[in-house]
Order: structure tokens, then C-alpha cells, then sequence
């Protein structure tokens, strides 16, 4: 009600001509667009013990990251397991998630896999048993086989990349599909790359990010 | 139920899982990489006690504690090693509320150096730890049983985790046969303080006690501080630790506190980027320098006030770093935001080179973000990555201690920047929207006033805490800090209630820092006050000597504030219609009450209650209908700030 102070109001104030986007880099008013959202593909490498994966899921809900699919799984070392997460975000915000997993302290390792990485998913998908023989001619036009059969119901598996594992639901689909399971993707640097190496300086914990272009 | 090898083994079938504990009693359990493991037997125990057969209902009733003749020599517990840990990390007083499952470790204290405080109630715990974190620099360390104390510990916890203050939560939990059962006072404690805690631990094995509670002790003041907790289940606490025949100490044992081996904080920026920061900086003609709270977490202030002196580049500050830089120098802009100065706003708004040092850039400090200093290049100097560019994008990332890597800056900024004209208009600025107040003789005292005459009756290292609400901008607005550590406030999480348990951290620490002569005062709301207000009996049990002045409106009055603009002045649940008479309930708790209604009250009251040596409280009735201005409208432009009612 009280309290008013001195000095030119807001519309008698000089104003400046710049502008910022939702994720605060100075952009050209006029051209102004927003950063295309971006698939990234994030291996994530975990000590293997209880309530890490809690803790990796519980960052990605509570601050809103955008995510596709998460594996989970051992490896190699019985010390460590290895989080694969498949996330969509505007570019600041992939940079942002792997930076907010390397403050976990049980993640050991973040790294993004480059595009070429090996991906694979696989799907278990149980159809009707009206014609079996037609059902393995489709299965097998996606490298599938059937694993299960009986006299009501087919059940198919497939695995490969995401497209290839969709297109083989999708067309399985005419054979009147009961359920589908999905993994979500698995991934794999290709070459002699590996995500294990804890020596890599760029990958350890709070080591300093490069700038990010905008 | 007392020791670790009364609990049943592991079940087989967890293949990934070390032998378990119970029957690894030789070894230290340690991983590849030296650093000791976290428990990761949870599972397996819960597992084991459902095969028992161990019924929900079956209370953990408080166990015995392990008697005198039962406790050998050469046999150490938990919860002594936990005790050893706080000690051998220099901590002198610990904050808390007695409970069930904590109990063990109470009973550990009894014979420690360290000085425990029994609060009112466990908010009040994770208050005072936190402003005694604040104060002293040092973590801030509190207790709770399971189950209620630790949610009520939650609070004061997320206040910390926000406001990036180093804090220990140490809480009881049920033993580790009934976690999972639902037992009598058992809360995933773990669980629900994980989004609210830099890193939290379950220390289920009586060996790894000790190091854990170590760890989350160096932990919280390490590179960004935050809060850490250990979870303590009584059988760990109660559970025998043998002591190594041959140097008399367990394995538990712990020295000076350390992070774990994979923390890692990154002390200096690389060269690179300081260089291409400071060309930036030399080329700026309208740069400015905003504070944050890092500033005075890495003891940066001074390193600040001379590359801003030096280079007379004008400062801003966030809310968490009044103080990093004295208020009352020329290029002093004080607080930026959504309470802050017009001319902190501004020149947030129009510069053109922002150094910004430990932020978080949050948004009652940036508004928009559109608009947050749009044709501004901006350095940032953190030291957590991941604030880098997480809402305002920085030009010039310098990740790094702020105290260290100011002194990088220092050392490769070679020119001044040309900011005459600059610095012309700012002091423009400062005339054009300076921060005044009218206070009619026939108007309810104004509360600005009486910010003002505490301020004047105390010297400069006056401590200050606040609850959250307007009280707590007048403090910042009109109380002239020059000095850090002396603003004590609940910045991010905004908590009610903190001030008057924060007084009582403060005061503490304050007389642990040798800064006994230097005053506490709760600059208080009606609003605040109330929600915490039980713990004066510590306060007066302590013989604590705080003052706490109540800004009293009866009114919750930010809300009443808003929803005169924003909800047409329906002044739903904001009004209080009546309050106690706190001087009359200071008495009661046995402190001094005392009460103004009018201005020529003012100087004297004041003058008595901090003559008063114990606790006391001024019950100060102010103008009910005072605003806090200048304002930036939740999500506005900052350079568009209200400085009335009519501009919103």
C-alpha cells in the first residue's frame, strides 16, 4: 500500500537492445531461435552398489532432463555397473546432465558415445498364432526368430537398432500383436575405445567442462 | 542384536555383492580404488531378516547399549568411532534432539570434548549447524533420532543444500534387521534426503562408521560446500569394533577428515581461459562484478574488493554474498534482484562485461532471463562445472576456486578497463533511485527504521539472521554490511523460522571464532517468529546473548504484500487479525521482553535490549502496510523494476 521510493519510472528508462533465449545465451532478437533438440546417447559408468540407480533416475526427474530410455546392467569389473541413458535435450542441456551425473559420487565414468556408436535394443513381441509360418517369414525379414510358440500365440524376438526394432513391431503388427516388450538401447563405443578407462581426464569427476559453443 | 556377527549372513544368491561383513570381519573392505566402500549389504540384511522370520510388529524396543563389563579394552562401537570422527575433525559443538535410535551415539558424547546443544526441535538443529556453518566457516554439525527427528531435520537440510553451506546431519535409524519392515520410527531417511544433500551414506557396518562420518564431515566443506548426512542404524552404533592389538586402534579410527579419492575439485582455471577472461575485462567499457555467495565460502572478499577497487570496476552482490563487498563504498551497487537496489538492477541490465563469481545465477536474482543482462559478455568463475552456463550462458568459463582464480584475474588483467563514463552513470544511478523512505510522525513506525537504528547501535561486526519475508528485505536493504559472515539468512529455500535457531548457531560460533564481543540480532517477522519461536528456551538454558527485534505487522506480510498486487487485495490467510505479546512470552521463556510502538521508542529500546545480557526480544509494531521496494516482479526485466505499487 506504502512504501513507493523516488526515481524515473519503468517507461522513462533507457532500455537495452539485447536479448537472451530460455537458456540464457545472447541471441539476435530478430533471428532468434531456439537450439534444436538433440538425441545423445550417455554412458554412464557406476559403483556397483545399492541405491545408485535411484540416485542416477532421481536427478533426471527432479531437474525435468528429458529422458528416452535407461539400461541398466554388470560389467566386466564386478565393482561397476553401467547406466546406458538415450536422452533429448536442446544442446545446453545434454552438457548440463552429463555435468549434474559427474556430481553423483558413485559415477565413476560419463561418457556420450559418439554417432556411430553400436546400438542395440531388443524386443520380445507376442503375436497371434493364426499363422505361424507367415509370422517367421516376417520375423526373420528383421533377423528375428521366434522363441516361443503355442497354439494361440507367437512370440518373436528382435534386436537391432531403434528404427529396425520399431519397424519389426510395426509390422508384426498385422499379425494382431498381444504385448511388446521393450529394452530400450544399449550402446558401445565402436573400435578400441572404452568407456571404462578411469584415467581419461575429461571424463573423471568434476573435471572442468569445456567451453560450449552456443 | 547388538554386534555385527549376531546379524545373519548375506543370502547366497547376490553374486555381485562382496562377502558380507559379518563374516569379513578381518579385512578392510576397501574397492580398487583405495577408497573405502560404501555399505552395500542394505539389501542382503533386510533380505536376511525376512528370512527369520522377524515380524513388522515386533518394535525395535531401544536396545541396551553394550554395558561397561560387556565393552572390553581392546573393543571399540559405532557409534564411539562416529564421535572420534567429529572430534578428529575439530568440531566443538554439535546441535540436536535426543531420540531412540540415536541414542548410542548420545551416549558416546557423554564423555567427548564436544559441546552438544539440545534444541527445541530438530528444524531448529539444522538451522543453528547451518548459520554456525556460516559464521565459522566450518561445517555446522546436527542430530536427530529416526523416523520424525530426521524428516524434521529436512528442512534445515535443503536450506543448506540451496544456500551451498557446509552441514553434517547425523540421524539414527532403526537397526538394519528391521529397515525395510516398517518398524516403529523408521523413515527412509537416506532416501528422502538424497535430493536435498550433496552426498548421503547409510553406515550399516560398525567398521566403516568412523570413516563415513569422517568423509561426510570433509565432504561438506569441500570445493562447494553443501549438506551431508550419515544414517546411522543402532546396531552399527551399538556394534563392536576391535581395536588392532598393536597401536590400540580400530581400523574405524579416524584422522583428520577426507573426502573420498574420486572427489575431485578443480583449485585454478586454466591459463588459456583466464587470459582470453582478462582481454575481455580490459576491453570492457561497462563492466561490473556480481558477488555470490562463493565469494565468501572460498574467502575470496578481499581478493574481490581489490581487483574491484583496483580496476574501479562497481559490484553487485546476490543475497548470499552481502558483505563479500562493504556497502558503503563508492562502487558499492549492494544487492541485485528482485529486492534489490534500482541501481544494482540497473547496471545488472545494462553493462557489458558481467564477472560473475560464485553464483548460481538464480532467478530472484537474474528475473527473466531474456532480459537478464542481454548485451552483457559474461565471465563466470565457479567452482562447481555444472553451474557453468546452467541458466545464464558464460562467454569466458573459468571453473575454479573463486579465491584462486580471482588472483589468476588479478595477476592477467594489465589495463583498467575504460569505464569512466561508466562509473559516472552508475553514481547516477545511485542518486536517481536512492534508497529512501518516508516515515510520517502520525504513521506506525516504518520498519526500514528501526532496520536502521539497529544498525547504528551496533558495530560493524554485528551479526545479522533473519526469518524469510519482508522483515528479511528491510534488513538487507536498509542494515549496511561491510564485513562477511555477518548476513546469517535462508537465501534460496526462503524458510521461515530460521532466524531466531540461526541466532543461536551464530552466537555460538561467534564466540568459538573469538568474535564473543561482536552483537547477534534476529531481525525477525511476526510470521517467522512464530513457527520457531520454542527454541528461546534454548536461547535462555544456553544463556546465549542474541537479540531478536519482530518486525511485528501481523501479517505474513511478502503474501499480504502480493496479493494486494497480484490477487486483488484479497487478503486471503495473511493476516494474523492477532498475535501474542511476544515481549510477554520472551518473559515467560525467562527472556527479556521488550516492545516499541512509537519512533522516540526506538533508540532507547534498542539500546537496552542489547545492553541485556542473555536473550531478548523486541516486540516492534510496525506500519502494517508497508511495502518492500524496489521490486522485480517474479520473472520481469530487471531494469523495469517497480518502485511503487502504481509501476506494477
Amino acid at each position: 500500500m506504502s512504501g513507493g521510493m523516488p526515481g524515473p519510472p519503468p517507461e522513462e528508462r533507457p532500455t537495452p537492445d539485447g536479448r537472451r533465449n530460455a537458456q540464457g545465451i545472447r541471441v539476435d532478437p530478430e533471428v532468434a531461435a531456439e537450439p534444436p533438440v538433440r538425441r545423445a546417447v550417455i554412458s554412464v559408468l557406476v559403483a556397483h552398489e545399492p541405491g545408485v540407480l535411484s540416485e542416477v533416475s532421481g536427478l533426471f526427474s527432479r531437474r525435468q532432463f528429458n529422458i528416452e530410455s535407461l539400461t541398466v546392467g554388470p560389467t566386466a569389473d564386478p565393482d561397476r555397473a553401467r547406466i546406458t541413458v538415450v536422452c533429448e535435450e536442446p544442446e545446453p542441456g545434454v552438457d548440463q546432465l552429463k555435468k549434474q551425473l559427474r556430481k553423483l559420487l558413485p559415477v565413476v565414468d560419463v561418457r556420450e558415445l559418439p554417432d556411430d556408436a553400436v546400438r542395440r535394443e531388443l524386443a520380445l513381441i507376442k503375436v497371434d498364432a493364426d499363422d505361424p509360418a507367415e509370422v517367421r517369414a516376417v520375423a526373420e525379414m528383421y533377423d528375428g526368430r521366434t522363441v516361443d510358440a503355442c497354439p494361440e500365440t507367437v512370440t518373436v524376438e528382435v534386436t537391432g537398432s531403434r528404427q529396425k526394432v520399431g519397424a519389426a513391431v510395426e509390422t508384426l503388427g498385422r499379425f494382431g500383436v498381444r504385448e511388446v516388450v521393450r529394452t530400450g538401447t544399449t550402446a558401445l563405443a565402436r573400435g578400441t575405445d572404452t568407456t571404462t578407462d578411469q584415467t581419461s581426464t575429461e571424463q573423471t569427476t568434476n573435471a572442468r567442462e569445456p567451453t560450449t559453443e552456443p | 542384536m547388538t554386534g555385527p556377527d549376531s546379524t545373519p549372513p548375506g543370502d547366497a544368491d547376490s553374486t555381485a555383492e562382496p562377502a558380507d561383513p559379518a563374516t569379513d570381519h578381518g579385512a578392510t573392505d576397501e574397492s580398487p580404488d583405495g577408497r573405502t566402500d560404501r555399505p552395500r549389504d542394505r539389501r542382503q540384511r533386510r533380505d536376511a531378516a525376512t528370512d527369520g522370520g522377524i515380524a513388522a510388529t515386533e518394535a525395535p524396543a531401544p536396545e541396551e547399549r553394550p554395558t561397561d563389563d560387556a565393552v572390553a579394552e581392546d573393543v571399540s562401537t559405532g557409534a564411539e568411532a562416529a564421535v572420534a570422527a567429529l572430534e578428529a575433525g575439530g568440531v566443538e559443538h554439535v546441535f540436536g534432539v535426543q531420540g531412540g535410535a540415536i541414542m548410542p551415539v548420545y551416549d558416546a558424547l557423554y564423555d567427548a570434548s564436544i559441546r552438544h546443544v539440545t534444541m527445541a526441535h530438530e528444524q531448529g538443529a539444522a538451522h543453528a549447524a547451518d548459520a554456525y556453518g556460516i559464521v565459522s566457516g566450518r561445517p555446522g554439525v546436527c542430530m536427530a533420532t529416526s523416523g520424525p527427528g530426521a524428516t524434521n531435520l529436512v528442512t534445515g537440510i535443503a536450506d543448506a543444500d540451496m544456500d551451498s553451506d557446509p552441514l553434517v546431519a547425523l540421524t539414527g535409524q532403526v537397526p538394519t534387521e528391521f529397515v525395510g519392515n516398517d518398524a516403529f520410527q523408521e523413515t527412509d531417511t537416506t532416501g528422502v534426503t538424497t535430493p536435498v544433500t550433496k552426498a548421503n551414506y547409510f553406515a550399516s557396518d560398525p567398521d566403516a562408521v568412523g570413516n563415513d562420518v569422517g568423509e561426510a564431515l570433509a565432504l561438506a566443506a569441500s570445493g562447494r560446500p553443501g549438506p551431508t548426512l550419515v544414517d546411522l542404524p543402532k546396531d552399527a552404533t551399538n556394534g563392536e569394533i576391535p581395536k588392532d592389538a598393536t597401536n590400540g586402534e580400530t581400523r574405524s579410527a579416524p584422522g583428520e577428515p577426507e573426502p573420498p579419492d574420486s572427489y575431485e575439485v578443480t583449485e585454478t582455471a586454466d591459463a588459456e581461459s583466464v587470459e582470453a577472461a582478462a582481454r575481455r575485462i580490459e576491453e570492457a567499457r561497462k563492466p561490473l562484478l556480481l558477488l555470490g555467495g562463493g565469494v565468501i565460502k572460498a574467502e575470496a572478499s578481499e581478493v574481490c574488493r581489490e581487483f574491484a577497487t583496483e580496476h574501479g570496476i562497481p559490484v553487485v552482490t546476490t543475497m548470499p554474498a552481502v558483505g563479500a563487498f562493504p556497502e558503503d563504498h563508492d562502487i558499492a551497487l549492494e544487492m541485485a534482484g528482485m529486492h534489490g537496489t534500482g541501481y544494482a538492477n540497473m547496471a545488472v541490465t545494462h553493462c557489458d562485461t558481467l564477472i560473475a563469481v560464485g553464483c548460481r545465477f538464480d532467478d530472484r536474482l537474474t528475473g527473466g532471463i531474456e532480459t537478464f543482462a542481454p548485451d552483457a559478455e559474461v565471465v563466470h568463475v565457479d567452482v562447481d562445472p555444472a553451474e557453468i552456463s546452467k541458466n545464464v550462458h558464460a562467454d569466458y568459463p573459468l571453473v575454479g576456486d573463486a579465491k584462486a582464480v580471482m588472483a589468476q584475474l588479478a595477476d592477467e588483467v594489465k589495463a583498467f578497463p575504460r569505464a569512466e563514463e561508466w562509473r559516472e552513470t552508475v553514481q547516477g544511478w545511485k542518486d536517481e533511485y536512492a534508497m529512501t523512505y518516508v516515515a510520517p510522525d502520525d504513521e506506525p513506525v516504518k520498519p526500514q527504521f528501526v532496520v536502521e537504528a539497529l544498525d547504528e547501535a551496533t558495530a560493524d561486526d554485528a551479526i545479522v539472521t533473519t526469518g524469510v519475508g519482508q522483515h528479511q528485505m528491510w534488513a538487507v536493504q536498509y542494515w549496511t554490511f561491510t564485513e562477511p559472515r555477518c548476513w546469517v539468512s535462508s537465501h534460496g529455500l526462503g524458510a521461515m523460522g530460521y532466524g531466531l535457531p540461526a541466532a543461536i548457531g551464530a552466537r555460538l560460533a561467534a564466540d568459538a571464532e573469538g568474535r564473543d564481543d561482536a552483537p547477534v540480532v534476529c531481525v525477525d517477522g511476526d510470521g517467522s517468529f512464530l513457527m520457531t519461536l520454542q527454541e528461546l528456551s534454548v536461547a535462555v538454558r544456553e544463556s546465549l546473548d542474541i537479540t531478536v527485534a519482530v518486525l511485528n505487522n501481523e501479517y505474513i506480510g511478502m503474501v499480504r504484500q502480493w496479493q494486494d498486487v497480484f490477487f486483488d487485495g484479497r487478503r486471503m490467510a495473511s493476516g494474523y487479525d492477532w498475535c501474542p505479546q511476544f515481549d510477554v512470552l520472551a518473559a515467560a521463556f525467562g527472556a527479556e521482553g521488550f516492545r516499541i510502538d512509537d519512533y522516540d521508542e526506538v533508540a532507547e529500546t534498542i539500546e537496552a535490549a542489547l545492553a541485556h545480557d542473555g536473550p531478548s526480544v523486541i516486540d516492534v509494531h510496525v506500519d502494517p502496510d508497508e511495502d518492500v521496494y524496489p521490486m522485480v516482479p517474479s520473472g520481469g526485466d530487471n531494469g523495469q523494476f517497480a518502485l511503487s505499487e502504481d509501476h506494477l
